[in-house]
Parts: structure tokens; sequence; C-alpha cells
């Protein structure tokens, strides 16, 4: 994990049914949809903001957690 | 893993959930068990219930005291809840039409009595679970399965309703801005009194395809660009309120409470012998 970073973001692929809210509300474009699911695309550019996290339907992304 | 917020308080060998891909209902359910954690309520101390519909799923998930009970009906158990034992925080989840049609006469009367119940709407402007049927608030000139050329009915205002009905605290909130509608939670909680919050969802799968609003990301920035905060709502002039709506607490009072009065009620005959 980057230093900058308090937190890192963990997704369920299994609880997710890509519906790509997370994606599109994503200050810093951090995410895609790729197969269906989300995909961590560019963790650098996480500000930990937790806006996915705040509008997951599915509570298959958050800030913390170990995967 | 899930989370630490959703392993405290969900039933996670019940999840993944059964809602749609971009159904808002997950966001409004969340809102709600972010309220009860800043609260610091003990599980235990909380009643969720539930009548039928998409959004009554929700207890099903939910990690408390939970009813999931008949069609229109979960403000009539949450009453019987409520007086049994006053000190449950009782909080109803309830969808459109559950609410407002098949349990209108519940929600009026629940809000006359202002009994200490907090009452989550999840709006989503239609019968979700039947196949898209139109609701009371399917706006109109809005389809349905059974408004194939659209409704021709006006649509409740479900807010509007409960104040008029008698509600001590009113709020409408979205899921886009799921922040302010946990916030619009804890106040309704916290109110001694019938708390009444419309929480504005998408059903991309009905509403949404019925309707050609787009997915589910187009749904949620509807809501985004046309819910417009109370604050700002009271200084725009008329013409610019059209088709947008007012998010945020609408209505607060103090009344007095039905189980309180009830309980006084009982200790007048109790001094009497």
């Amino acid at each position: 994990m980057p230093e900058n970073k308090e937190k890192s973001l963990t997704v369920d692929k299994e609880w997710c049914k890509g519906c790509g809210i997370c994606v599109a509300f994503c200050p810093k474009s951090v995410l895609e949809i790729e197969n269906g699911k989300v995909e961590i695309k560019n963790f650098d550019a996480c500000i930990q903001c937790g806006q996915c996290e705040l509008r997951c339907p599915d509570y298959a992304i958050y800030l913390g957690g170990n995967r | 893993m899930p989370s630490g917020l959703v392993n405290q308080y969900f039933r996670t060998q019940n999840l993944a959930h059964i809602w749609c891909p971009g159904c808002g209902n997950g966001i409004v359910t969340r809102a709600l068990v972010k309220a009860i954690d800043a609260l610091g309520l003990d599980k235990d101390d909380v009643c969720v219930v539930s009548g039928i519909g998409c959004s009554s799923r929700a207890p099903g998930y939910l990690d408390f005291n939970t009813l999931h009970t008949t069609h229109g009906r979960a403000l009539a158990f949450a009453t019987g809840v409520k007086l049994a034992n006053p000190k449950l925080n009782v909080i109803v989840v309830t969808g459109d039409g559950d609410s407002s049609a098949i349990g209108g006469n519940h929600l009026i009367h629940a809000a006359r009595r202002n009994i200490d119940i907090t009452t989550i709407v999840f709006n989503n402007n239609t019968y979700g679970m039947t196949g898209g049927q139109y609701s009371p608030t399917t706006p109109t000139g809005d389809k349905g399965t059974t408004a194939p050329y659209g409704n021709i009915d006006a649509a409740f205002d479900l807010c509007n309703l409960a104040q008029a009905a008698g509600a001590s605290y009113v709020a409408r909130g979205t899921i886009y801005a799921a922040n302010q509608l946990e916030k619009n939670i804890i106040d309704g909680i916290k109110n001694k009194g019938f708390s009444f919050i419309e929480a504005m969802t998408t059903c991309p799968t009905y509403y949404g395809r019925k309707n050609k609003k787009g997915n589910a990301v187009d749904m949620v920035t509807y809501l985004k660009e046309h819910a417009i905060n109370k604050i700002a709502w009271e200084k725009l002039p008329e013409e610019k309120k059209v088709g947008k709506f007012v998010i945020g607490e609408l209505y607060s009072s103090t009344r007095p409470e039905y189980t309180e009065q009830y309980d006084r009620l009982i200790d007048s005959f109790k001094k009497g012998v």
C-alpha cells in the first residue's frame, strides 16, 4: 500500500453487480468496470473520500480491509 | 470480508442481497444503518418493521429485531410493537406503494397519532417486485405496465401528505445525497413523535426501462441534478422549481406523543383507585 494512504480500498467481487455507480461518482477516476465487475485501476489517485462506499448499493466496495 | 459497518449490523450470511443491479435500496439501507451507528443505539433496542415490496426486504438483511409483515400493514404492526415496548426505537421500512396505496390509511393515522415511529419510504416511483405497475408516486404521464400509454393520475407528494396528517418530523432525501439522508434519519429517530423520511431511490429495471430513463448511473445523476436543498429551494423563483424537487428537513414540530399520552391515561386510572 502506498505510504500516503491511510486505508486500502477493498472490493468484494462476489457482491458487486456491476451497476457502475461507484465508477461514475469517483472524483478521481480510480475505478472501472471490467467484465461486469468493478476493478481498482488507479489506486495511486485515490483520495480516500469514500464516495464509492457511500453509494455502493451492494456493499461491495469500501475503504479499509485487506483485499 | 465485508466492511466493519456491514459486519456489525447486517446478517451477512443473507448477502449479497436480492435487489437488482443499480437498485438504490441498498444505499438507503446503508444510510439507515449508518444513522443507527452514529446514534450509538444498542442493536437490541432497535426494531425494524417492513411490509411487502422490494424495500420491505431490507429487514431480512439487518441484524436488529426485525419484522417482515403483510402488505401495507407495517405501521399497524409497528404501532403494536411500540405500545408493547415504548422504549424500543421502532423504524418502519416501506415502499411508495406499500405506504401510500395499500397502507395509505395506516400512514395517515400513525402520523395523526404522532406515535414515536420513524418511517422511511423507499420511493422508486413504481411497484418493482410485482413487475413495474404504476404507483401513487409515479409522475403524471410516466408509464408503468398498468399504464402503457402514460399515467393520468396526479402523484402524491408523500412529504406534504405526512405533514398534513400530523407527522412531527418530515424530510426528503436521495440516494445521491446519501450523507444528508443519513443525517435526516438521525434527526428522525431522535424526534419524539412520528418521523417521516422519503428516500428517493432508483428502479432501473422497471421504472427506468419503461420510461427510458437510462441506466442506474443516469438515474442517480437525475436525482443529483434535480434535487435542491431546502435552503436554496426557498430562494428560487417559481419558474426555476419546475421539474425539480426539494430535499432536506422540510418540517419539524413538537406535540404530544402517542405512547406517552397512553401511559398518562393509564396512570390517571391507577391514581383514582
